[in-house]
């Protein structure tokens, strides 16, 4: 689900969406093309080795390694049980043997005559893809999984944490520029995909995890708050392997920032619906951004109105500042001037004037804002 | 033209390189003018790695065609080939280039025991241009299966195994491939890619390794051990050994990588790699002591050599976008804060480092985020360097002589030998170094974090050239230190620092240049001055230290020495070393904003309301 890095995040009503499932290691496919899959329906699974337990015989038994093939009770390749003796020494005139005892189940991989060293293999670990994202198959990847394809609303959020979920829609705040607060989540929201407005409460996530909520899409969240939640400070945004109990998506960034009108509006317009969701965010080379898929099926949903994804800017186009001193505002670019310009940090950078919904106009770098659609 | 065929070096006039960055790939053009190598020209292009392009090569034809735009020289032909050998207006004689792209070259390295061969292992990835992923160690303190556990997770591209001194013990070595082999670490770059391993260790443990890791599904390499005694590290080989399989096998699989491969003149490098050649080469060629760094958004990397001895190290999460909340974290926010001089709200900061983390590409628009970034950055290059000097030691594990003499020390080995009074020559390189507003603020950057003492020299990486030269040294060398000296490296001035403490008030040092001609004066503890000394202009200093103070001569030695100018100049700082700031906040802004005063560091005043219109 990985995109490429692009100044602007997607936000559309009615996009092709194409979801890439696959396998970490070769595995078994459980769909064919043109097979129509839910959300959770397994579409191909595999077996990872299992773990490895390492365990030194010849250190145990204070035998020679080179002796430790004749002191084996089992042998490579053979299955052996937990505490089930796998090598004995021969002891003082046959007395005073010592055992060893197997310390996992599993296949006694390898018996080092050099080390003295045994492995044993644990149970294969099975691995399984679910679709994620309800849709028809399109195309089969042999071995390796399939490409799930569907028309959905897409909202690419900024940052989120925790991994792939999915129910229905319920919304929580009216308004786009409305906290969400403890009290606004309740136990109807048990397994849905409860939306905010601006920032999201510690308290309000607390509550959601206690009533069961799927995940938490909300414009943003105080870096102290997010502290809390994951109950350690997020040094690098590598995230999505979280175990917080829920999924929580921030569709703007930190502090008190509202959800941008479009996003809330779509939201609002599909509220009920079911949508997939994940929270992993990778933001390094080959960026990846939360996303919120909600199939369009029967629901009416009119076509395309164009996505957010990168574009040029031009004299009209919707922008929103992302660094302070104007962090989260939005407005309209009202010039491109050619020359780069010294700012007040006494850099010199290329930049553009924004014209703010508040009527002001004000000077940004270029590299400080990116495109939305109102 | 056939790739790498020989170069007569008389006959290159013009040359081109590249660096392909994770985001941006990089490209100068060298031309032979009046008979000296200077750069000329650059360009640059994002870096086409990922889909929709996936193929490195389309980014380095964009910023050769940039070049090509702004010099007015045609070098890519009709069918986007670099035209080569150069001719008239056309063409270049030699094509290098380096590369990070795709997150650089990622390496697990293991030995036996941590502090000696598993050290030097890291040392031999880490300087041949690695991020080291992990080190696994027989007494790592992990329990064998946590450690099985940890390979399983790690996606290398390639293993080097060290352990054992040659003649010595072969088991503890062969215990830890035992533990890697059935791991079976997942290789980056997919099923098919047969995960390289190179084993560098006790030679008489060769036929071991080889039934360990004959069972398939790896690539064995085998090399000089890196550690021969306990006495002695060999690491030539090994880095070597890296550098081929980076090629063969890296490098083969990232998107567009074999055809670079056959277009270049010279082996392509890590780009971290090359800047390490530059370094060593320029250190030994002046018979000095250099540090560089070079601070990124995800990494900082400081290299060093000393002695003739080169250490690098990479920092992976200090970084100045990627990695600003790590660097926040790490440091914490009081020992950031106590470099800012103005009010500044914790909880909007604290804010805003995220949302730098998750927006990486923004710029500081306001001089107040100058500030708090340049605070951030004195940190993070504060915590690399200590990292640095932690690793980059004398040799662990070695038995030596004692004399009565020494019966009280309690030195036994493992002692940095990175010595800031020996330091001759400090390069910065990386964003927020290069692009400071003020290249004074560049210059109180590296003395803060650095602390420099005695006499050094301060100069930062024009336009992150390094990585280009680097693989240039080995291809043109002349060429190389002649773009070093004339194009790569501003000089910012020479900083001098007495080592030692004092009272507020009191004096530290008196100084004279050129006999008192071009000045004279005397600093008070806890003061800083800069005086001007240009560019090309050098000047007799006579310095001499209070009593308790040193300058590399010993505690009130009076030092004289030619010092070297630029454009910032000569500071003279007396603020003692090592540095420290007063713990009472309202005392520690006070001195900080001496310090900006005296140095003229933010001339501009911060608007009123500036920074706080969020």
């Amino acid at each position: 689900m990985a995109k490429a890095y692009t100044p602007g995040l997607k936000v559309a009503a009615s996009t092709a969406y194409q979801a890439h499932r696959v396998l970490p290691i070769p595995g078994t496919l459980r769909v064919a093309a043109g097979d129509v899959v839910e959300a959770d329906t397994i579409v191909a699974e595999t077996f990872m080795d299992g773990d490895i337990t390492p365990l030194n015989v010849a250190n145990l038994l204070s035998a020679q390694p080179g002796d430790i093939p004749q002191l084996m009770l089992k042998q490579e390749g053979d299955a052996v049980e937990k505490d089930e003796p796998i090598a004995r020494n021969k002891g003082v005139f046959g007395m005073f043997k010592s055992e060893c005892k197997a310390p996992a189940s599993g296949t006694l991989e390898t018996i080092s005559k050099a080390t003295g060293q045994v492995m044993i293999r644990g149970e294969s670990i099975p691995v399984q893809v679910k679709a994620f994202l309800p849709g028809k198959v399109t195309e089969v990847l042999p071995e390796e999984g399939v490409v799930i394809e569907n028309q959905v609303t897409l909202i690419q959020g900024i940052f989120g944490v925790g991994g792939e979920t999915s129910g229905p829609i319920a919304m929580a705040c009216d308004r786009h520029d409305q906290r969400l607060e403890a009290s606004m989540v309740d136990e109807s929201m048990q397994g849905a995909i409860v939306v905010g407005g601006a920032r999201v409460t510690s308290e309000a996530i607390a509550r959601a995890r206690e009533v069961g909520v799927a995940a938490v899409v909300s414009g943003g969240i105080d870096d102290a708050d997010l502290k809390d939640i994951l109950g350690y400070d997020l040094g690098v945004a590598i995230t999505g392997t979280e175990r917080i109990g829920l999924t929580v998506i921030i569709t703007e960034g930190f502090g008190d920032i509202s959800m941008a009108r479009r996003t809330h509006d779509l939201l609002k317009a599909r509220s009920g619906d079911s949508a997939s969701v994940n929270g992993a965010t990778q933001i390094r080379a080959g960026v990846m951004r939360p996303e919120i898929l909600i199939p369009v099926g029967d629901a009416g949903v009119s076509d395309s109105t164009g996505s957010t994804e990168s574009g040029v800017l031009e004299l009209g186009t919707p922008v929103r500042v992302i660094r302070d001193p104007y962090f989260g505002l939005i407005g309209t670019v009202a010039s491109l001037p050619e020359a780069p310009q010294v700012l007040g940090s006494g850099s010199k950078s290329r930049v553009l004037e924004v014209s703010l919904e508040t009527g002001e106009v004000v000077t940004v770098p270029r590299a400080n804002v990116e495109l939305i659609e109102t | 033209m056939s790739a790498q065929t020989p170069i007569n070096p008389d006959s290159v006039n013009v040359i081109l390189a590249t660096d392909c960055g994770s985001t941006t790939t990089k490209a100068i053009m060298i031309e032979r003018v009046d008979g000296v190598y200077r750069q000329t020209h650059r360009g640059e292009a994002p870096t086409t790695v990922e889909e929709p392009f996936a193929n490195v090569t389309v980014g380095v034809i964009n910023a050769l065609t940039e070049i090509q735009e702004v010099s007015g020289r045609r070098l890519i032909d009709d069918d986007g080939v670099i035209i080569r050998p150069a001719s008239g207006d056309e063409g270049c004689d030699i094509y290098i280039s380096t590369s990070s792209a795709g997150g650089g070259l990622q390496m697990m390295v293991a030995g036996v025991v941590r502090e000696m061969t598993a050290a030097s292992a890291k040392r031999a990835a880490l300087g041949a241009g690695a991020i080291v992923m992990d080190t696994i160690a027989a007494n790592d303190r992990r329990r064998p299966h946590e450690q099985i556990q940890r390979i399983r997770e790690l996606r290398p591209d390639m293993v080097l195994i060290s352990g054992g001194t040659d003649g010595g013990d072969t088991k503890k070595v062969t215990e830890i491939a035992e533990l890697i082999a059935p791991a079976k670490p997942r290789p980056r770059f997919g099923k098919s890619y047969e995960l390289p391993i190179i084993f560098a260790g006790n030679t008489d443990a060769r036929p071991e390794i080889d039934r360990v890791f004959g069972s398939g599904g790896f690539d064995l390499k085998i090399t000089d051990n890196l550690r021969p005694s306990l006495e002695r590290e060999h690491l030539g080989p090994a880095r070597d050994m890296i550098h081929d399989v980076f090629l063969e096998h890296v490098m083969a699989h990232a998107p567009g990588y074999d055809t670079l491969m056959s277009i270049t003149d010279a082996p392509i490098m890590p780009t971290p790699g090359a800047v390490g050649d530059i370094l060593q080469t320029i250190a030994r060629g002046r018979g000095i002591n250099a540090v560089g760094v070079d601070i990124g958004g995800a990494t900082t990397d400081v290299f060093s050599v000393f002695d003739g001895t080169f250490n690098r190290t990479v920092s992976a999460n200090l970084g100045m976008s990627y990695s600003i909340s790590n660097v926040c974290a790490e440091a914490t926010m009081p020992s950031i804060l106590r470099w800012v001089h103005i009010d500044m709200n914790e909880r909007e900061l604290r804010n805003r480092v995220k949302n730098k983390m998750i927006r990486p590409t923004t710029i500081p628009q306001s001089l107040e985020a100058l500030i708090f970034e340049q605070a951030v950055a004195r940190e993070a290059l504060r915590l690399a360097y200590l990292q640095h000097k932690e690793f980059a030691t004398t040799l662990k594990g070695v038995q030596q002589q004692r004399t009565v003499g020494d019966t009280f020390s309690q030195e036994s080995g493992g002692e940095t030998i990175v010595d800031n009074m020996k330091l001759d020559l400090l390069v910065a390189s990386g964003g927020v170094l290069s692009h400071a507003p003020r290249m004074h603020q560049t210059a109180m950057l590296l003395i803060d974090a650095f602390e420099p003492e005695g006499i050094t020299e301060l100069a930062k990486d024009s336009i992150f050239m390094m990585p280009h030269l680097g693989v240039l040294s080995s291809v043109h060398p002349r060429a190389a230190m002649e773009v070093f000296e004339r194009d790569c490296l501003i000089y910012l001035g020479t900083c001098v620092a007495p080592k030692g403490s004092g009272k507020p008030g009191r004096p530290c040092f008196s100084w004279s240049l050129d006999s008192g001609a071009r000045g004279s004066g005397e600093l008070a503890f806890g003061e800083i001055t800069v005086v001007e000394l240009g560019e090309d202009e050098t000047a007799e200093l006579e310095a001499k230290p209070a009593r308790g103070f040193d300058l590399g001569a010993g505690p009130g030695k009076t030092v004289s020495r030619t010092v070297r100018g630029g454009t910032v100049g000569l500071i003279l700082d007396a603020r003692g070393r090592e540095l420290s700031l007063p713990e009472d906040p309202e005392h520690c802004r006070q001195a900080v904003s001496g310090v900006i005063d005296a140095v003229d560091l933010y001339p501009e005043a911060v608007p009123p309301g500036e920074g706080s219109a969020d």
